[in-house]
């Protein structure tokens, strides 16, 4: 197709490829992925329908969190290399398309898990959305260092849903997982904000390698992966979960812990030397796969 | 590639995809409807 020069890209109603990106898909995989377990591992199953529904509910919902992240965001994503090429920030669509769509998208998934499932699991998902979008994006991610920290929990709301959206009520084992990924979310974050920090810095966001230095990052990546270690055998030792989690956690943990001690040993500033920084940063993403891949292997193996 | 052509275009694809989108939706009402009425096939 012969390209269109255009002055004034955003006067062209969006294209459906771009209303696609706002809602970050492959941020979606990780969230829906950990609310499939969730529901998994619950004592009782809800109808096929009903299931697939609630884990529908809770994409619809990280997708809303996305498109509302870079209405917000716009201009802060313009700044950084990364995130230039967004619709927003490309001037592909219009900010106020990108608010309607986020805010439907967001009652709309609600409104779909309360019909479907019940209401718990439906005030959960708004509590997360909220949570995301208030909390995080407003007001911690602009303001302190500590955004990740506390903004973490937004993410880790999906295990919690599917769990609620199986059961009815709440469990310890599904507020543990809840635990393991708001623990898991600084050293993830943190890896990936000590290669990416200039981007971080240009924009002015106060990323904890931007504020307090690399050395202190690296000592902050490795002190919160020992609760995250703790928390991810925690199901095991308390008894809620079989060996097969017990052993494959322990070992999946100490190898997270192997590489937050090269990430803590590492002397480098320069990005392009960070390898053990972008080695941890990949496999905190498979860890957490992993994980509940597990979680859920021994839930059905031992049943 | 006009403009005007480019606008017509793209609500073609959009108003397409909104079709299927709520075709879809009405289906798995129908099915959300039926698992919680417990009605069994």
């Amino acid at each position: 197709m012969p390209a269109i020069e255009l002055t004034n890209p955003a006067a062209l109603p969006a294209d459906w490829r771009d209303i696609l990106a706002l809602t970050k898909p492959r941020v979606m995989y990780l969230v829906v992925f950990t609310g499939l377990c969730g529901m998994l591992v619950a004592p009782t199953m809800p109808p096929v329908v009903l299931g697939f529904t609630a884990i529908l509910c809770i994409a619809l919902g990280a997708g809303a969190c996305g498109a509302l992240n870079q209405w917000y965001e716009a201009d802060i994503d313009a700044k950084m290399r990364r995130t230039a090429k967004r619709p927003l920030p490309a001037g592909r669509m219009d900010r106020q398309s990108a608010l309607h769509f986020g805010v439907g998208l967001g009652i709309f998934s609600v409104l779909l898990m309360g019909l479907a499932t019940n209401w718990l699991a439906a005030a959960l998902l708004a509590a997360s959305i909220l949570f995301y979008v208030i909390i995080y994006t407003v007001w911690l991610k602009p303001r302190t260092a500590q955004n990740i920290v506390i903004g973490g929990a937004a993410g880790a709301f999906p295990p919690l849903i599917g769990w609620v959206a199986a059961t009815g009520h709440m469990n310890a084992l599904p507020l543990l997982l809840f635990a393991i990924i708001f623990l898991w979310t600084p050293p993830h974050f943190w890896a990936l904000s000590l290669f990416v920090r200039s981007d971080y810095a240009a924009a002015g966001i106060p990323m904890l390698p931007v504020v307090a230095g690399i050395p202190n990052t690296r000592r902050q990546i490795f002190i919160y992966s020992l609760p995250m270690a703790a928390a991810a055998v925690a199901p095991w030792l308390l008894g809620l979960t079989g060996r097969i989690y017990g052993g494959c956690a322990a070992v999946l943990s100490f190898v997270f812990l192997v590489l937050a001690g090269r990430v803590l040993a590492n002397r480098a500033t320069d990005p392009a030397e960070m390898a053990p920084e972008k080695k941890l940063f990949a496999y905190s993403v498979f860890y957490l796969f992993a994980l509940f891949a597990v979680l859920v292997a021994d839930r059905w193996l031992t049943a | 590639m006009k403009l005007e052509e480019e606008v017509v275009r793209r609500q073609r694809e959009r108003a397409r995809i909104t079709a299927w989108l709520l075709g879809a939706f009405v289906v798995l009402l129908f099915f959300i409807t039926i698992a919680k009425t417990g009605i069994n096939w």
